[in-house]
């Protein structure tokens, strides 16, 4: 340091800019006046300052790291609107609850970002600041799109109004069923699970996220059989079937011509595995626009970076930047599986998919009003060690526009797939009429079940199977809020 | 008759259960109604999987209020056409969604013959699927 540390904003230009370091927070980037405009993005991090970093410092710190500065002052800033620019920390406060994190709230001007690409945005974001030393961790908790970035967005290609209306499915959740094992059948064992499944009952069934072409079934092969299965259950029941042809590659160009194929086999939909990248998921988004194909996003290795509370990305910031960059279909947790998730959090998620605007709901973990523009909406999943037993939870917690994947719990029903497939086909419709008709399913929900399964012997079987099966652990990831007057009101 | 569990064809929001008796049917007209949803009689003889578009009888009911109503137009759908596949459509126009939100069978007939799966093989093993009903071989208003 060449300078004695003053307090406050540097205003004179002359020692503001010469040669040397400041601290974050007199370089502009600490704005407790600053007035968020409705153009701008903004963000909401939780930082855990390392011990004796004053949170305000560090606050600024990440606003400048995450736009405009560098350690150092540098005169070529002088050649811009630096002021403007610069991302501005306006708020910090104490986590509810926390001895050492602090809430930072920063506004971005809409100009630093490029129209509609999520590659910029987190590069911005997310893309140096989550190293940085004077913080022990930092997690993007919420972000605020302005809608005029929106706009910059197609969003899903398909979105899930009119996927209900290409399937021909309503006023009800989708099942579907992920085959298992996931790794090792061949081509034609594989088809069988999904004709199976299918035929008794599902809508959709999937492939896992690490199926690719691997040597015991290369991808050609998978499309193949699965696609006589498709037709020959569509053909068996007089409904539109599914299954998502995971088209994830090591190329862009394997990508696509792996869609390709299976628009040319009449898939309805294909799947990509979120750890393809942003631009890849923007370019299918593309491609699937142009070829009438609905987009299932297996969010494959978001948990080592959404889990953790100090550190990371959460959830809800990903599922935004996923319906903006334009997948149809999107996991976003059971509340009630074997997989991480509070229910509140969860259904914070599902909100970011589906709702035209989501107002701010702390409880749900939204921190901001969002604006989505009539963006289409995404189709939430919940998969992951849930059972036919759960319907009513399941139901309760998520409505209709959502799809139930049972995967264990239909290939591992004792009565075989197809009986799995009736099993949670009849457990849906039951509580769906239940539910319609007026009665309490989160009460009452089991005796529903158990009254259904009187005329469906593979029902009464999955509930004797799997009936008592929870996963009750605590959940990492739940929304820090202090219950203000107005809240609790 | 077709072969898949529940023996029939399951397109529709309760092709699994028991077929819905008219209290049953009153009752998730009602909840539509509460939803403000607007009813619409379909039927047809052409249950392919990609027919969107049975016919209509009548109008959606937009100022219909009443489940009997809506039940009187399943009634006299039912009377012109025994033998057809009917169903009831409500239609949802809440800004944002404005398509279909509800729709289940509420008529079929006595027999349901299913579809036929043609292949036709291409190159590379690759095969081009039609699905065709058993009944659409026969003339309109012929086939159930």
């Amino acid at each position: 340091m060449n300078r004695p540390v003053e307090p406050g904003v540097i205003t004179d230009a002359k020692k503001r800019y010469s040669a040397g370091v400041l601290k974050y927070s007199q370089m502009g980037y600490w704005a407790p006046d600053y007035e968020p405009r409705d153009t701008d993005v903004l963000c909401l991090f939780r930082i855990t300052p390392q011990e004796g970093v004053d949170p305000v410092e560090a606050a600024a710190a990440v606003a400048g790291e995450s736009s405009t500065a560098t350690w150092t002052v540098v005169w070529t800033d002088r050649l811009t609107a630096c002021d403007t620019y610069r991302a501005k920390a306006w708020k910090v406060e104490p986590v509810p609850g926390s001895q050492e994190q602090y809430f930072a709230w920063i506004a971005y001007d809409l100009a630093l970002f490029e129209e509609g690409s999520i590659s910029n945005m987190t590069a911005s974001l997310i893309g140096n600041v989550f190293g940085f030393k004077p913080l022990k961790a930092c997690r993007l908790e919420d972000v605020r799109i302005p809608v005029a970035y929106v706009k910059t967005f197609r969003g899903p290609p398909t979105g899930l109004i009119v996927e209900r209306e290409r399937l021909d499915k309503f006023g009800r959740p989708l099942l579907g069923a992920t085959t298992k094992p996931k790794l090792g059948l061949s081509g034609r064992n594989y088809g069988r699970v999904i004709y199976e499944g299918l035929k008794g009952g599902l809508d959709f069934m999937k492939d896992d996220e690490n199926i690719n072409s691997q040597p015991f079934m290369h991808w050609r092969d998978r499309f193949l059989y699965v696609m006589d299965a498709v037709n020959k259950a569509s053909a068996a029941t007089g409904e539109v079937k599914g299954s998502y042809l995971n088209v994830t590659g090591a190329t862009m160009e394997d990508i696509y011509e792996r869609a390709e194929f299976a628009r040319e086999l009449g898939s309805v939909i294909v799947m990509l595995d979120l750890v393809v990248g942003w631009s890849a998921i923007q370019s299918m988004a593309r491609w699937a626009r142009e070829h009438d194909m609905i987009v299932h996003m297996h969010r494959a290795g978001h948990s080592t970076y959404t889990r953790q509370k100090s550190h990371g990305v959460s959830f809800r910031v990903m599922a935004k930047w996923l319906r903006l960059a334009g997948v149809d279909h999107l996991h976003a947790g059971t509340a009630v599986g074997k997989l991480e998730g509070d229910p509140m959090t969860v259904q914070g998620y599902y909100n970011v998919c589906r709702e035209s605007f989501n107002a701010r709901d702390l409880p749900r973990g939204l921190f901001f009003d969002q604006d989505w523009a009539a963006l289409r909406k995404v189709m939430p999943v919940a998969s992951g060690g849930i059972h036919a037993g759960q319907m009513h939870q399941l139901l309760d917690l998520f409505g209709d526009d959502v799809v139930l994947q049972f995967g264990g719990g239909t290939i591992g029903h004792p009565g075989g797939i197809q009986a799995g497939a009736v099993a949670n086909r009849v457990a849906l419709e039951c509580m769906v009429k239940a539910r319609n008709e007026g009665r309490d399913i989160r009460n009452e929900g089991l005796d529903i079940l158990r009254t259904a399964a009187r005329a469906c012997t593979p029902l009464q079987q999955a509930l004797d199977t799997w009936g008592d099966i929870s996963f009750n652990y605590t959940s990492t990831d739940t929304s820090d809020y202090a219950v203000t007057p107005a809240l609790a009101a | 008759m077709m072969t898949n569990p529940a023996r029939r064809i399951t397109q529709g929001q309760f092709s699994f259960l028991p077929d819905l008796d008219d209290v049953e049917i009153g009752q998730q007209i009602d909840y539509g109604l509460r939803k403000g949803f607007a009813w619409s009689v379909e039927y047809t003889d052409d249950p392919h999987p990609r027919n969107t578009y049975w016919e209509m009888h009548g109008m959606p009911m937009f100022d219909l209020s009443d489940a009997a109503g809506v039940l009187q137009e399943v009634r006299e759908c039912r009377r012109a056409f025994p033998g057809h596949y009917i169903r009831l459509v409500a239609f949802d126009s809440t800004r944002g969604i404005e398509s279909v939100a509800m729709s289940f069978i509420v008529q079929r007939p006595a027999d349901e013959p299913g579809f036929r799966l043609l292949r036709q093989e291409g190159p590379g093993r690759s095969m081009r699927y039609t699905v065709q009903g058993y009944a659409a071989d026969r003339p309109e208003s012929q086939r159930y």
